[in-house]
């Protein structure tokens, strides 16, 4: 039946030229596109491969005429004011402590706003979700005052512990620990475990997959953090990459091998991260949604 | 919602000994949801709830991070915030529309082209899980990555852009520096850099969509365009209404692209209210002002926001 389906619009597709553009025209749309993606980064690929002369010559060369590592040893031998290896390390250790923060703080609360019942649970609940709902920037000059109290300014506890303080992580969790069934749970009750035993041994383990893609949102989320790290970080040694490469920026002008070496390295961690989890993190963004 | 959402009675290891021993395990119970919830309600407190009413505290006085004082001034800020020829009104309202327009060029375009771009991914077809990919991909990449590339690519002198452009005989646009191609080049960047966002939340939406309901509409005789006004556009009605939300307020909250590609230029023109507020409270540490500030974006916010949702209602009914 399907087949003959097939067949016949095969068929109907070599006779009707206005059918066969109806095929085309999506994908020649959709190639045309990608091309209007892929062409930028790979341009920022190819110019951090350059000689730097070779940057502003035209017609462009895609592929350099001469390969050439000056920006990245540029980058590597740098000067004290643009340690891009440094802001590398930083971003890294920013990222995943945020993340493991977020991992372990939103879970424990997730799971006691899943499944237990206690005094003042429905007014936290709406408290944290409605804060899901208050554009960020009114926390900012509040938070930068704190942060300055805790003697946390210009260091990464500053982008790493504020940050974790979100609800999204929390609201996220809650939903799916909700789905689980309870049976498993009851019976460990019964067999005498405790509410933390249960949280470790039976909850977490079967919440592999929304912790992943909580992990990952995070971990982007902290690593392409902008406008916070802008203001709250200010000595060179002590930045992490968004914030350096805007210095980087700032310090090398014109010197477009360097600039795009240094966007090249702030890329790869998540572009790997984006191939290898990428289903965490569409599902993650298409169930619910966090942006800038 | 599912089921357990209800309230389901606790199970308690009732007249069973506590594993930890010593305390009664209703005691015990009793703390349990609290320890849980401890260690996130400690941030939640410092860093959301504090810093909120901190910030009000803060925007009703002349709080000046690097002078001793900080006197106590009421409404005043506000009330210069709204009071023509002061020194912060003029900026400030200079900033928000700035804001303003940002949002109204890019928000139509990140609604469209998004859906248009899920619409044609949602056929069956070889080829649509790369597509989605890629078209995906700037999105992980953030704003620094993104500006600095972009500052590149526009530069009006040694940018690939009009090079390209001077090959069809258009003469060299000046991307960064003049309007209104600033605004092109934000509104564009933003677009590239966030189409993938929006159309991955739309294709979630589009899949959710009960494939009888097309099948009927087809035996009903409706064409393609009558499916999609009649199908799909009211079972996508609740991801647009998030869809629109979410992308006025990420608009609203414009920072590193004019940051980095424009710095505000070609005057402050493209200095957005974000820029704005952070560059008065966090450089020259004029704090309360620029806590009054924020407070008066957040509620322009909230009534869009209202009235965005009222729009909703009113075409559900």
């Amino acid at each position: 039946m399907a087949q003959t389906t097939a067949d016949t619009q095969a068929k109907a597709t070599r006779r009707d030229p206005r059918r066969l553009a109806r095929l085309i025209l999506p994908y020649a749309a959709l190639i045309l596109l990608t091309l209007v993606f892929v062409a930028p980064l790979l341009w920022m690929v190819s110019t951090s491969l350059k000689p730097n002369f070779q940057t502003t010559q035209f017609p462009p060369s895609w592929i350099p005429k001469t390969f050439s590592g000056e920006g990245y040893s540029t980058i590597f031998t740098t000067s004290t004011q643009t340690p891009v290896l440094q802001w590398f390390v930083n971003s890294m250790v920013a990222a995943t402590a945020n993340a493991l923060l977020i991992l372990i703080t939103a879970s424990m609360a997730a799971y006691a706003l899943a499944r237990m019942s206690f005094r003042g649970k429905r007014i936290m609940f709406a408290l944290i979700v409605a804060t899901l709902f208050i554009p960020q920037f009114v926390f900012l000059i509040g938070n930068y005052l704190i942060v300055d109290i805790f003697g946390w300014l210009d260091t990464l506890l500053a982008v790493i512990v504020p940050g974790a303080a979100g609800a999204f992580g929390v609201f996220f969790l809650r939903q799916f620990f909700l789905s689980l069934p309870p049976e498993l749970e009851e019976a460990a009750l019964i067999d005498g475990a405790n509410r933390f035993q249960i949280f470790t041994r039976i909850i977490l383990p079967l919440s592999k997959a929304p912790l992943a893609t909580l992990a990952v949102l995070s971990f982007l989320v902290n690593w392409n953090d902008f406008l916070w790290p802008v203001y709250v970080l200010f000595s060179p040694q002590n930045l992490t990459l968004p914030p350096g490469l805007s210095i980087l920026q700032g310090a090398y002008n014109t010197n477009y091998t360097v600039i795009m070496a240094g966007g090249v390295i702030a890329s790869i961690p998540v572009l790997i991260l984006y191939i290898f989890a990428q289903k965490y993190i569409i599902q993650g963004v298409s169930r619910s949604g966090l942006k800038g | 919602m599912t089921m357990q959402t209800g309230a389901r009675p606790d199970v308690q290891p009732a007249g069973k000994p506590s594993p930890s021993g010593g305390r009664k395990p209703t005691d015990a119970g009793r703390l349990t949801p609290y320890l849980f919830m401890a260690p996130y309600l400690v941030l939640f407190i410092t860093f959301i709830a504090i810093p909120a009413v901190y910030g009000i505290w803060i925007s009703l006085h002349n709080y000046d991070y690097l002078l001793p004082g900080k006197p106590w001034v009421g409404l005043g800020n506000y009330v210069d915030l709204f009071t023509p020829g002061t020194s912060t009104s003029g900026p400030f309202w200079q900033s928000m529309e700035a804001t303003g327009k940002f949002t109204l060029y890019s928000v139509p375009l990140l609604i469209v082209i998004p859906l248009l771009v899920a619409l044609i991914l949602n056929r069956k077809f070889p080829g649509q899980a790369f597509f989605r990919a890629v078209y995906f991909a700037p999105y992980v990449l953030g704003v620094a990555v993104i500006g600095i590339l972009w500052r590149y690519i526009l530069d009006p002198n040694v940018g690939l852009l009009n090079y390209y452009l001077g090959l069809l005989g258009i003469e060299q646009i000046p991307w960064i520096t003049a309007l209104p191609w600033a605004w092109v080049s934000l509104v564009g960047v933003t677009v590239w850099w966030t189409l993938g966002f929006n159309a991955v939340i739309y294709l979630a939406g589009l899949q959710d969509i009960d494939p009888a309901l097309y099948d009927a509409a087809k035996v009903d005789g409706a064409n393609r365009w009558q499916r999609f006004l009649n199908v799909t556009m009211p079972g996508l009605r609740p991801v647009l209404l998030f869809v629109v939300t979410v992308t006025i307020l990420a608009s609203a909250n414009m920072f590193g692209q004019a940051y980095i590609i424009t710095q505000g230029a070609p005057g402050e023109e493209t200095t957005t209210a974000i820029m704005y507020i952070a560059e008065t409270g966090l450089r020259q540490f004029n704090m309360g002002v620029a806590a009054a500030m924020s407070y008066v974006l957040a509620l322009a916010l909230l009534l869009i926001s209202v009235v965005n949702f009222a729009v909703f209602r009113n075409r559900e009914d």
